[in-house]
């Protein structure tokens, strides 16, 4: 692998930018590998990176259908945190944080990581209370959390309607001065690019279409591609687990619904921290390019359309413009959407399923993006081990018939009441 | 957004309908606990046509049936609840 530097960034200025390589090969699938992990996003891409890395699989291909990061990798908001409450979520969270702190070094790739804050607003006395109880458990599992008051707000948004008569009044807010955004292509590509130096096949343009069983224990795919064997098979798409689940005849707990996010025109720095409101669901932040990025709710309904409905938009636009009235002058640039995974208990599944040697990551739900390098670790971990890693225990597939759900927002088996 | 034709309404935005869930999910009491964790959690989740239960929340209060194709949002059906539909 070629190394990026200082130093050849500038021989590329010197010779024309000529010198540069191609950041990962193209090779054919070869007839067989150790593990096959179906799906090319973030997630699958640092899973065969962190087997080469730390668990000495090479032999390992990366399937994807389309090209690399081209589904929910890239469409979603780049926000990274750790702001949980339940410890389940917050050790997997945290782990996952520490590993993008040292990220772009890992990958000698810049993910463009910015601590810059996320914040948490409150509304209400119960909400500070509950914010207040999440901020405490955070801080018991040594994780930096800090409540900020009005007169910390007003110095550090001045932009925020903090008024009487803001149509969201806000009373206070819980930080998390560690949290922030990544840049999430470059997630994909830097993996991708230290994966492939390992050896690992990243194959991109080659759907699975069927997944091969011998008595119970899977032995390969098929794919557009043909056949490619296996000793183990990795499920990690989410959006489309239970497409790909059901090629293996299961049933998964997970309905895909749809989440749009959309941008503005850029501007010049106007919100340079990440702003959350959970009692009225709206995310804003503000992109490298000036660009103001913004979701919210989702669309509420079972859909694969990944076309988002326009009253969605109208609403989430209008609450981002109650929070910053000056966001009313802008102009919207675009939208998009992505198909999610919703668990039946807003945790994701990482874990074997009853098919000896087939292994499933999924159900992300909207909260997948910052996950990225934990669930690579600990789905590596699992698929190299045969056991799931400490941090992705308690997130098996069969929870849900035992009762162990993980349910941070308590709303039980509705994905569209999160 | 959807137009669902509400057999009492008419055809109205999707704004004013809230989706429950697949009609197959719905619970009754006398159900065995491979079935109740079915109908819970390992839902059928198509991509393509579906029945579903759905509500005219912001209209006539009623409970619909819905038959819609969740790949390309195809509508082929929409009835009163108490109306038999294939399952």
């Amino acid at each position: 692998m070629q190394r990026y530097s200082a130093l050849s960034l500038l021989r590329g200025g010197l010779n024309g930018q000529k010198s540069w390589q191609r950041a990962w090969r193209d090779p054919a699938p070869k007839s067989h590998y150790d593990v096959i992990i179906i799906g090319g996003g973030g997630h699958g891409l640092a899973t065969a990176y962190y087997l080469a890395k730390v668990h000495g699989i090479r032999n390992v291909a990366v399937l994807e259908r389309s090209w690399i990061g081209g589904g929910n990798t890239g469409r979603n908001t780049t926000i990274v945190r750790s702001n949980y409450r339940q410890p389940a979520l917050h050790n997997l969270f945290e782990f996952s944080l520490k590993l993008w702190e040292g990220m772009s070094d890992d990958l000698n790739y810049n993910v463009m990581f910015s601590q810059r804050g996320a914040m948490f607003l409150g509304h209400s006395d119960s909400d500070m209370i509950r914010l207040a109880e999440r901020g405490d458990a955070m801080r018991a599992a040594g994780i930096d959390a800090e409540f900020l008051t009005m007169d910390q707000l007003r110095k550090k948004l001045p932009l925020l309607d903090l008024s009487d008569r803001a149509r969201y009044p806000i009373v206070g807010a819980l930080n998390q001065p560690r949290g922030g955004t990544a840049r999430h292509d470059a997630v994909a590509w830097g993996y991708a690019r230290a994966a492939d130096a390992l050896g690992v096949d990243v194959i991109q343009n080659c759907e699975v279409l069927g997944i091969d069983r011998v008595g119970g224990r899977v032995t390969g795919v098929q794919t557009t591609r043909g056949p490619i064997g296996a000793d183990r098979v990795g499920i990690c798409v989410a959006g489309n687990s239970g497409q790909v689940a059901a090629m293996a005849d299961l049933r998964l707990p997970i309905e895909s619904h749809l989440l749009q996010a959309f941008v503005s025109e850029p501007v010049k720095p106007m919100i340079d921290m990440v702003i959350m409101s959970q009692s009225i669901h709206a995310y804003v932040s503000q992109s490298d390019k000036g660009e103001i990025v913004m979701g919210g709710d989702p669309d509420l309904y079972p859909t694969y359309s990944q076309r988002g409905r326009p009253d969605r938009i109208e609403g989430v636009a209008g609450q981002c413009i109650a929070l910053f009235p000056a966001l009313s002058r802008l102009r919207m640039l675009r939208s998009w959407a992505g198909t999610t995974d919703m668990s039946f208990d807003g945790s994701p599944i990482i874990g074997a399923t009853p098919v000896e040697g087939l292994y499933l990551n999924g159900g992300w739900c909207y909260g997948g993006f910052k996950a990225t390098p934990a669930s690579g670790w600990t789905y590596a971990h699992t698929l190299a081990k045969g056991e799931p890693h400490a941090l992705n225990a308690p997130f098996s597939l069969n929870r849900f018939e035992t009762g162990a759900t993980i349910d941070e927002t308590g709303a039980g088996p509705m994905p569209h009441h999160r | 957004m959807l137009l669902i034709a509400c057999p009492n309404c008419g055809p109205r935005a999707q704004a004013e309908f809230t989706f429950e869930r697949p009609l197959a999910s719905i619970v009754t009491p006398t159900e065995t606990l491979p079935d109740l964790i079915h109908k819970l959690f390992t839902r059928e989740n198509p991509r393509g046509p579906s029945w579903e239960l759905w509500r005219h929340t912001y209209g006539c209060a009623g409970w619909l049936k819905v038959h819609r194709d969740t790949h390309n949002h195809q509508i082929s059906a929409v009835v009163r609840v108490d109306t038999e539909t294939p399952s």
